[in-house]
């Protein structure tokens, strides 16, 4: 990898296999800055990063202005309902407005899927997504990737099953196009109203059979279910899905000897995952989150970073 | 453009053994001391140092490696963004003397940074620079307290420490660039 272009992270579908290498690579240097005493490089001193949410978000709004902070970025958060934003001011335009305030960056979540490309498209800052609809997730892709690669030792070769919603998940999609193009092959599981149609084409294989997922994969990723979005009825009860497709001890008995047991969060417990499993000896949750902060510093560092004007040799 | 080899094996050899003399005979002894590399070819010589101090002490002392890229003064101005690699040190530097060792000490930027990074991981005792090549040219006010030798460059020359176990080459140190 010689040179770093990218400005914007809006989906891992415009990253290059080098490009998603070298966001895991440095994201290792990235996490011993977290375990130490000083949690604070200078790195982005000078540099502003806005969090604009339009969407409710615990994990990853702490995890990006824990990331921008601890390399010395100043952060501001805004959320939509506690602004403007609720009287009716669209998304394009506020983000305007911000950029007008000279922020180096605006990392964005929406409910509908395209938001964080119209805003690139229209700004001059650097554009994060951090989640936008059904579409994308990239960081989370990202930290997933890393935390299976920090485990696992590799991506290339290793079968990784992601289970349940997969219609509804973003996190999905992203992971999908992240682990193909490192050579992992990708297996979704669900009842079959949660599985969009075409998703083949996205280089996944498709298997409604969950034991024999659980045999075959190295690496186990039951999705959340989106309570909030089954007002269409995709399943008869949470109660049946939990007992067909929530992972827990019992189904895991025939599972790989080191298979890893991922989740982005947040997990409704007993429903796709038993408690049992989420705290088990297999589960890496807490793992993902400690690795999104490095993840997420990396992007920041790697986007906001040279700014390819000028010329200074040492 | 021209090559000129100005050190041998051989003399980086003798060169990195005095240093470590000189370290033990100042800090009269291993007590409290611990080495710091800063990455790449500085933390291969201060794995040699250390092993010197072994051979004449009978002990290493605490050894870290440091990457000073998150550190830089320049990282908004220069074209591309320089890998970041990982800092390592897993010792409290609290109180310590710590040996910061560098391959060539050249406008003293590299070492600023350096000194920011450690003064993050704790409060050292004091700190004391070594480094294989002092080329002068100065843009701080920094000096090194132990030199493997001083060499007199123009500043557009380029001196390249090639280290066996970072280059696969036999150690040597060249300059190149244009006579004077």
């Amino acid at each position: 990898m010689s040179e770093w272009t990218k400005r914007n992270l809006l989906d891992l579908q415009k990253f290059s296999k080098e490009e998603i290498e070298m966001v895991l690579e440095t994201a290792k240097s990235f996490k011993e800055v977290s375990a130490r005493d000083v949690k604070k490089v200078p790195a982005l001193r000078g540099k502003t990063v806005v969090m604009l949410f339009f969407e409710p978000s615990t994990r990853t709004r702490a995890s990006f202005e824990l990331a921008a902070k601890r390399l010395s970025a100043d952060t501001i958060n805004i959320a939509a309902s506690s602004s403007s934003l609720s009287k009716g001011e669209s998304a394009l335009d506020t983000a305007r407005n911000i950029e007008a305030m000279n922020v180096d960056a605006i990392v964005v979540r929406h409910s509908s899927s395209g938001v964080p490309q119209i805003l690139s498209d229209n700004l001059n800052v650097s554009v994060i997504n951090a989640g936008d609809g059904c579409r994308a997730h990239p960081t989370q892709a990202l930290l997933d990737m890393f935390t299976i690669q920090e485990k696992l030792g590799k991506i290339k070769g290793l079968k990784v099953a992601i289970i349940g919603d997969i219609r509804h998940s973003r996190v999905a999609r992203s992971n999908i196009w992240g682990l193909i193009k490192l050579g992992a092959e990708v297996t979704v599981c669900g009842p079959s109203t949660l599985i969009p149609y075409g998703i083949e084409h996205l280089g996944a294989k498709v298997n409604y059979n969950l034991h024999e997922v659980i045999e075959q994969s190295d690496v186990l990723m039951p999705l959340r279910i989106q309570l909030e979005r089954q007002q269409e009825k995709f399943l008869p009860s949470i109660r049946e899905y939990a007992k067909q497709f929530g992972i827990d001890k019992e189904k895991l008995k025939n599972a790989k000897k080191n298979v890893v047991i991922m989740h982005p969060g947040p997990t409704n417990r007993g429903v796709e995952l038993s408690a049992e499993v989420a705290d088990g000896e297999y589960s890496v949750i807490l793992n993902q989150v400690t690795n999104g902060v490095a993840v997420r510093m990396a992007i920041l560092y790697l986007l906001l970073g040279a700014k390819g004007k000028s010329k200074v040799v040492k | 453009m021209t090559t000129n080899k100005i050190m041998s094996k051989e003399d980086v050899r003798r060169a990195l053994m005095r240093i470590a003399h000189e370290i033990l005979e100042k800090n009269k002894g291993a007590d409290n001391l611990c080495i710091v590399g800063i990455r790449t070819r500085g933390m291969a010589l201060a794995e040699r140092v250390n092993e010197y101090i072994k051979q004449i002490e009978g002990e290493p002392v605490p050894f870290g490696v440091l990457d000073i890229t998150l550190y830089r003064d320049d990282l908004t101005t220069i074209d591309t963004q320089p890998i970041v690699r990982e800092t390592l040190i897993k010792f409290d530097i609290s109180g310590k003397k710590v040996i910061l060792i560098d391959d060539v000490l050249f406008t003293g930027r590299t070492i600023r940074s350096a000194l920011d990074a450690l003064i993050d991981f704790g409060r050292p005792a004091d700190i004391q620079l070594a480094v294989l090549i002092d080329r002068g040219h100065r843009e701080l006010p920094i000096r090194a307290d132990y030199v493997g030798k001083n060499i007199p460059t123009s500043v557009d020359q380029n001196v390249k420490v090639i280290l066996e176990e970072v280059d696969k080459q036999e150690d040597q140190v060249v300059i190149k660039g244009r006579e004077e």
